[in-house]
């Protein structure tokens, strides 16, 4: 960039993902002069999820957006997978709801979505700077000023949104953050296998369009606080497996996340779905899993933090959020700025207004009502004994052989006093109170 | 499939700076060197020769777990130059 110490708009936003983006277009649509840094070479080029995307908070926060929005299928069935050594136990939801239009939630590949969000942003008025990384926030007289990119070019701005993602060296720069704490956070490894649209619908029981989600937990981790994942996507599976940092570091023998994931794709509950499959594409990120008690500060002079940056995702067990956090958090750090904008105040006590929308939102109010959820399933038995124990059930009611078989109600009356009432379980069954 | 192939099909723009710097000093002090097997790209390897730890960053996924997981700050992590570094066409 040339002449870029002379360069002063009204918002610098760090980063192209969900948040920033948001943040951006309804600045944008405002007619305030915005400038969006992105490191990679377009946006999405850094960018991760699982991937399944919750529309009805984002239609809430951004109503006009979605009707040409690249996304790929809509979820009409839900699977939750008990995983055992050699057997595993499955619940499908499959309801009309889920096939009642505006649909409730859609499979997504960041790749393609945030590029064609990015180039909406731009149509708002808003300019997408790829390929410029932000290095450092700019500090005169104790307030943010704008931000340090390289040796030498800098973008002044009345207010930065750092939506840098998980990391955030932005606020971390800006003195907002602590140093991160392997145990509020998860590291993930995906992989995106090819197949065709009409393959994913046969072996998924897919109408055209439909997707299937489907989460997995028990002997995949090993005992480690975690899961794996498979969405379906209109001509190809995101499959990966998600592991919380710190249960890793304590493992011992230790083990690998990407042979986790080998062994995961290997099992026969997936290899058969993904057989003849060709992986595209491997990635990693870390997941932000500390809920409210692991969050920055969400504001200071000249700075609001959004989406990852601010520690907003949420992992509760039968459903992984993050990127209606990212959406809802965008819009209410733009709305925020759009208030400071007309009082001509960009100091903390203006821009606190940013955290009490977040507080009067789902947002901090689902991070709150789970803020015991992490401490519940750093539980070992979460993920190796109750999924073992319902497995031997339906294993024990399920076979046949030449010997006479005991009654039903026995058998589970037996199998389940004898596995799910005793100490550890009662102890278990009040920790789920808490959440 | 190994790692090296899984990575091999992503696409890289490589930088001739690497933009994760590793402390040896701190590194030959560590016991547990978590950063060996928690690098969802296995990139950090102990040198033979010198006893180093080394990181590759040409394959870097920038997830910044190995970040969060020295525990001693070993490292100088930045992610890549802009323009450079992992460029994600699913994500």
């Amino acid at each position: 960039m040339t002449d870029a110490d002379e360069e002063k708009v009204e918002v610098v936003v760090v980063g192209a993902g969900l948040a920033g983006l948001s943040a951006a277009y309804v600045l944008a649509e405002a007619g305030i002069d915005t400038v969006v840094v992105e490191r990679g070479d377009y946006p999405g080029a850094k960018n991760v999820t699982g991937g399944r995307v919750y529309m009805h908070p984002l239609r809430h926060y951004l109503p006009d957006l979605w009707d040409d929005a690249p996304l790929e299928r809509y979820v009409t069935r839900e699977t939750i997978t008990m995983m055992a050594e050699d057997s595993s136990t499955a619940v499908t939801l499959d309801t009309e709801r889920f096939r009642e239009q505006p649909y409730h939630s859609y499979t997504i590949l960041r790749g393609t979505f945030d590029r064609w969000f990015g180039d909406k942003v731009a149509e708002a008025g808003a300019f997408v700077l790829p390929k410029y990384r932000a290095d450092d926030v700019l500090v005169e007289d104790g307030r943010v000023v704008g931000i340090v990119m390289g040796e030498e070019d800098e973008i002044r701005a009345d207010v930065v949104v750092a939506a840098d993602g998980v990391l955030s060296l932005m606020a971390e720069k800006a003195g907002l953050r602590e140093p991160q704490q392997p145990k509020h956070y998860a590291v993930s490894a995906k992989e995106v296998i090819e197949l065709p649209a009409k393959s994913i619908e046969e072996r998924f029981n897919l109408g055209s369009g439909e997707g299937a989600a489907q989460l997995y937990f028990g002997a995949l981790t090993k005992g480690m606080l975690g899961g794996g994942f498979l969405y379906t996507n209109k001509d190809s599976i995101s499959l990966g497996i998600v592991v919380g940092i710190e249960s890793l570091l304590e493992k011992d023998p230790k083990i690998e996340v990407h042979d986790l994931l080998e062994e995961f794709k290997s099992r026969p509950e997936i290899r058969n779905l993904i057989a003849e499959g060709e992986t595209v594409e491997y990635s990693g990120h870390v997941i932000p899993e500390g809920g409210i008690n692991a969050m920055p500060r969400l504001y200071s002079d000249g700075i609001v933090v959004v989406g990852e940056a601010a520690g907003l995702g949420l992992n509760m067990l039968l459903t992984v959020r993050g990127m209606e956090f990212a959406v809802a958090s965008g819009v209410m750090a733009a709305e925020a700025i759009k208030e400071a904008r007309e009082k001509g105040d960009y100091s903390a006590s203006s821009l606190v207004r940013y955290e009490e929308l977040l507080r009067d939102s789902f947002v901090l109010k689902d991070l709150q009502t789970f803020r015991h959820i992490l401490g519940f399933m750093e539980n070992p038995r979460l993920f190796n004994y109750y999924p073992q124990a319902i497995c031997d059930i339906f294993t024990q009611l399920m076979w046949i052989d030449e010997s006479p078989k005991p009654n039903i109600s026995s058998t589970v009356i037996r199998e389940a006093l004898g596995k799910f009432v005793n100490w550890s379980t009662v102890k278990d069954a009040v920790g789920i109170l808490r959440i | 499939m190994n790692i090296e192939t899984k990575l091999g099909l992503d696409v890289f723009k490589i930088d001739t700076e690497p933009h994760i710097i590793i402390d040896q000093q701190i590194c030959r002090s560590c016991e547990e060197k978590y950063c060996l097997y928690v690098c969802p790209g296995k990139l950090y390897s102990i040198n033979r020769e010198t006893g180093d730890m080394e990181v590759d960053c040409s394959g870097c996924l920038e997830c910044g777990t190995c970040r969060i997981a020295c525990v001693h700050g070993a490292l100088d992590w930045n992610y890549a130059r802009g323009g450079f570094g992992v460029q994600y066409r699913f994500g």
